[in-house]
């Protein structure tokens, strides 16, 4: 039990994947500009991570390391993700037509959200097992989310706070990342 | 490698197959967004933009065959709000639908002039000016939008677009002169 | 000298925030009232109050009274105007008001005749017993004494004495605070009209049907208080109770004033009414008992002029649209280049000269010195969090100041913008002399104008969107018409023969073809009626539509019944039972309406029967054919349709009238029957039944 909390604070916290191995960056900079976004964002990517994670599992399990076909682990594991992908996609703008506005053009781009596949590739070096995929997956789309949520925030502060001019947009954007970053350095050696 | 081309063909046609499945599921149907993008349009159905109203502006940015850029009188700010809405990039107002002019005005009938020929009745998109048949015609003051479109077909020119004048209830205060940053 | 100012944050009960002031003000003899004197014109606008503006009810040239009507408005939530002196009215138009834009808004100009007449009998009676009056009386008189909000909100007092049947009263609240710096008029109206505050008090705690009246006043303004004690010793009004406060500012702001009474909060965007409580201004109160006593409008309040560049600072009771120069003059002028401002130094807004006319809200005329250099530059915000301390409103009125200078007004609004009472507490603490008041009027003005504007598009998007309905119905309706007309023309073609046959029939045999088609016709009325009705009524296209769809139902369905009625027997005998039906629906119509079909039946078979042809479009124009030269060809006709004419009056006889019209027009009979040839078309049979049921109106008288 114990192992699977660590699972979580350690994807969450410890070793965040944008903050601290930096994979996601692409959203995290690109959906940040209004809090509103980024919830439903961070709601995308949870449900496509977590997902992602179990079939690419699934995938490896029961199709690839049987066949020993471990060498196209990567190209299958983007063919999964992407149909996973258009999969919410299609749920989304059925479901919440609103929240699919909202997403626009970054709900896609979870296909080539690295954090993804890298979850996905993770599962495999680290040997989890099915449960423990699915949690990797799960605790990671929550630290994606806890980060972008908080940067979204700051961003909508800063959006209209008098910074200098040459460091307007995102110079001042990805000086924040980087001070946030520094700030979950101080989560390392937790668990 | 048979096995490989078998295994990852098969994995194809699943997903594929999968994909075709939820695509017929969660048909939708209709666009909301015409609505959102009517909402942030002006309403003056002036015609600017090449499209006859405002509505069909909406469909057309709706169905991506018009920019973002060709209403006037929503200017600069109207361009923003639908390229916040859309995602796009905001454009510069396209200078072949006219210029974005922060006067508003409306139009008024010089009625000792006009020889009620209901031309700019038919023309009127909101219904705001009355008369009929060689009486004089009059403007309907709060129903005006502005758009001009009652001003070209009057045989007589006696129509003129007069700047609305600030009064105690339109006024607004000005921003204050920004501090130093 | 604004740095002398300190916050006052630290351990105060009731509201949060706030500031400790310097006072300024008027102390005894120098507070005294004194009567102003008699301008020699007054500038009264239409619109002193909020609300919908007053309409004159005066013209240029006129003679008015001090006390008259001048001005008033229908409209609920309004205060009319009377002239505050007599003399004659030498201008409506646009004048300099005191307002913050400086623009220039309707007004009413009275030259003096320096008699100072006043009306020779009141509006309404004086009353010895205010207090024997019920309350529909007393607002009435409130609101035609031109009452409003004296301590510069300026809304109608009559509004607020009428809390609604399910509003709950419980506290009414006299506001005695002057918490802003220089104004005394209050406190010297407390001081020397304590007994009107007292029973004006006393009347309107009765009006509400509140238990307890609460006047709340700061330690500043001893004298008052002891002068209101005594007044409320004298009157013996138990339930009035006198509160005194310390000293802060914004106290006399109607929420802040609320909480340091009862330490109860107003709900945000509430009223003060939310929580069974009524706030007026002391002034207010002692007006409205003058006003109900002694019957006089709302023509004089009692206005401070002070400030460090006025010679002779005093509380003047002044005339309503007293220019503010006269009033300067009679202070004895300025010591140095002065910035007027009326109201207070922490609310007021700059006046534009001195021209401008004491009005309504006008409290406190505020003489500053001009300074030669700008006060102090704006500086970059430090984000001290100084602001936040002092806010007597619980905002952030720093975030609120990066919003509304970034125009992201939506955030601004979710900060509670509209909670801000603009008190300026921030402005006066921040260390880099930010003018955040300005900022959130700013905001809040653009906001309202968005509004406004959306309301305006929202208005253009359904007038454009029903036009273009309108539009679309008319020319689906050409459309119709034309395919009709095609059709009309094509069958024409088709059935030569036809009408000849139909012409060759017998005069007696027309008439009952006119009998028919006349029960037809009313069949067709009774079940087209509603929508035809509502067609004829509203010239709307739409319903024109369905009113014709639906007629065109209905007549498919009396052609089919027609054919399949096996009631029908031989023509003649149908065409009789036909005849002595159309007879029978003047005197029973009731009976002709019930049972339309057998003629309907008959008609179908005799056009059957006329024409060969089967086709029921070209038996229908047949039918009308035979109908038209039953109605044109000879008085035997005519008279065999007169009976049906007493039917006229009642409504459901209508196709009676039909017939009635068409004997009655005889000189014209084509025209009458002309729809009915030419189109075998329901709507059509309405339009000419509407024609004749007109023309038969037309005869009569």
């Amino acid at each position: 039990m114990s192992d699977y909390f660590f699972i979580i604070v350690g994807t969450v916290l410890v070793n965040n994947f944008v903050l601290v191995q930096f994979l996601g960056l692409c959203p995290f900079m690109g959906v940040s500009k209004k809090v509103e976004t980024s919830m439903g964002m961070a709601l995308a990517t949870t449900f496509v991570l977590t997902l992602s994670s179990i079939s690419s599992y699934l995938v490896e399990q029961y199709l690839l390391a049987p066949l020993g076909l471990e060498y196209l682990r990567t190209i299958s594991y983007i063919v999964v993700i992407a149909a996973v992908v258009q999969l919410t996609e299609m749920w989304v703008r059925k479901s919440s037509p609103l929240l699919h506005e909202v997403l626009g053009i970054y709900l896609p781009l979870i296909t080539t959200n690295c954090a993804v596949l890298g979850v996905a590739l993770l599962n495999v070096r680290e040997a989890h097992s099915f449960v423990e995929s699915a949690l990797f997956g799960f605790g990671a789309a929550l630290g994606f989310s806890l980060v972008l949520i908080l940067f979204s925030a700051m961003r909508e502060r800063i959006a209209v706070a008098d910074v200098p001019e040459s460091f307007q947009g995102a110079p001042i954007a990805l000086i924040t990342a980087g001070l946030m970053s520094l700030a979950f350095m101080g989560f390392a050696g937790l668990a | 490698m048979l096995t490989a081309i078998l295994a990852f063909g098969g994995l194809a046609v699943i997903l594929g197959i999968a994909l075709g499945a939820a695509s017929v599921r969660f048909k939708v149907e209709g666009d909301p967004l015409v609505e959102q993008i009517d909402a942030l349009l002006p309403q003056t159905q002036c015609g600017q933009c090449g499209y006859p109203g405002c509505r069909p502006y909406a469909e057309a940015i709706a169905g991506e065959q018009a920019e973002i850029n060709q209403c006037p009188p929503g200017g600069e700010d109207g361009i923003l709000a639908l390229a916040e809405l859309l995602g796009r990039e905001p454009l510069p107002l396209n200078p072949e639908n006219g210029v974005a002019d922060d006067i508003k005005t409306l139009a008024v009938i010089d009625e000792d002039r006009c020889i009620g020929c209901t031309l700019c009745i038919q023309a009127c998109p909101v219904d705001a000016i009355v008369g009929a048949n060689k009486l004089m015609h009059t403007v309907i003051e709060s129903e005006c939008t502005g758009c001009e479109l009652c001003v070209p077909p009057c045989p007589v020119d006696c129509i003129d677009m007069v700047p609305v004048a600030t009064t105690i209830s339109s006024w607004k205060w000005s921003p204050p002169e920004q501090e130093p940053t | 000298m604004f740095g002398l100012f300190k916050s006052g944050r630290s351990g105060q009960s009731g509201f949060h925030g706030g500031l400790t002031l310097p006072g300024h003000k008027l102390h005894g003899e120098a507070g005294r009232i004194r009567p102003a004197p008699l301008p020699d014109k007054v500038i009264l606008p239409l619109s002193q109050h909020i609300g919908a503006p007053t309409r004159a009810l005066v013209k240029v040239g006129e003679r008015v009274l001090r006390g008259q009507l001048i001005a008033d408005s229908d409209s609920f939530i309004a205060a009319p105007v009377h002239a505050s002196i007599s003399g004659t009215v030498v201008e409506i138009a646009p004048c300099a008001v005191p307002h913050a834009s400086g623009l220039a808004a309707m007004a009413i100009v009275i030259e003096s005749d320096h008699a100072d007449e006043g009306l020779p009998t009141p509006d309404w009676p004086a009353t010895e017993d205010p207090f024997s009056l019920d309350a529909q009386t007393l607002r009435e008189r409130v609101r035609r004494a031109g009452l409003v909000g004296l301590g510069g909100a300026a809304f109608p007092s009559s509004v607020k004495l009428n809390p609604g049947s399910s509003a709950n009263v419980n506290t009414l609240i006299l506001n005695g605070i002057e918490c802003e710096p220089y104004i005394s008029c209050d406190a010297a109206l407390m001081q020397e009209h304590a007994d009107a505050v007292i029973a004006g008090a006393e009347l309107i705690r009765r009006v509400l049907g509140a238990q307890e009246c609460l006047i709340g006043l700061e330690d500043n303004a001893p004298e008052a208080a002891a002068a209101l004690r005594q007044a409320i010793n004298q009157a013996d009004y138990g339930d009035i109770e006198i509160r005194v406060v310390p000293t802060r500012y914004p106290q006399g702001g109607e929420k802040q004033l609320i909480q340091a009474l009862t330490g109860k909060e107003v709900p945000r965007e509430g009223l003060p009414l939310d929580i069974g409580i009524v706030v007026h201004n002391v002034g207010t109160v002692a007006a409205i008992w003058r006003a109900i006593r002694y019957a006089q409008p709302l023509i004089s309040r009692i206005v401070t002029v002070n400030g460090p560049g006025i010679r002779q600072p005093q509380n003047l009771e002044v005339r309503l649209g007293t220019p503010v120069a006269e009033l300067i003059a009679h202070c004895g002028g300025y010591t140095q280049t002065p910035r007027l401002i009326m109201g207070g130094p922490m609310m007021g807004f700059a006046l534009s000269s001195d021209a401008v006319p004491v009005v309504k809200a006008t409290n406190c005329i505020l003489v500053e010195v001009a300074q030669a250099e700008p006060a102090d530059t704006t500086l970059p915000c430090i984000r001290c969090g100084e602001c936040v301390d002092v806010c007597p409103a619980n905002l952030l009125p720093q975030q609120l100041y990066w919003q509304a200078r970034a125009k992201a007004f939506d955030k601004a609004q979710e900060l509670d913008l509209f909670d801000c009472i603009e008190c300026g507490c921030c402005a006066q603490v921040c260390p880099s002399n930010i003018p955040l008041v300005q900022y959130y009027r700013y905001a809040k003005t653009e906001i309202y104008q968005a509004e406004k504007e959306k309301r305006k598009a929202d208005i253009a998007r359904n007038r454009h969107e029903f036009r273009q309905q309108r539009l679309e119905a008319e020319a689906r309706e050409k459309e119709e018409a034309r395919r009709r007309k095609r059709e009309a023309l094509k069958q024409k073609k088709q059935t030569p023969a036809a009408a000849p046959a139909s012409a060759k029939t017998t005069p007696a045999n027309d008439a009952i073809a006119a009998a028919i088609a006349k029960a037809k016709a009313e069949k067709a009325r009774r079940l087209a009626q509603e929508p035809a009705s509502a067609a004829s009524a509203q010239p709307d296209a739409i319903s024109a539509a369905i009113a014709k769809a639906q007629a065109q139902k209905a007549q498919r369905l009396a052609a089919d019944s027609g054919k399949a009625d096996p009631a029908a027997r031989t023509d003649q005998v149908a065409a009789a039972i036909a005849k002595a039906r159309a007879a029978r629906t003047a005197s029973a119509t009731a009976e002709a309406a019930a049972d339309p079909v057998a003629p309907g039946a008959a008609a179908k078979r005799k056009a059957d029967r006329a024409s060969t042809t089967t086709d029921p479009v070209a038996a229908a124009i047949a039918k009308a054919r035979a109908a038209k030269q039953a109605a044109s060809a000879s008085g035997d006709t005519a008279e065999a349709v007169a009976p049906a004419g007493p039917a006229a009056g009642k409504q459901d006889a209508v196709a009676a009238a039909i017939a009635q019209a068409k004997a009655a027009r005889k000189p014209t009979p084509e025209s009458a029957s002309k729809p009915h040839a030419k189109t075998p078309d329901p709507v059509a049979a309405a339009i000419a039944k509407a024609k004749a049921a007109k023309a038969a109106r037309e005869k009569p008288s």
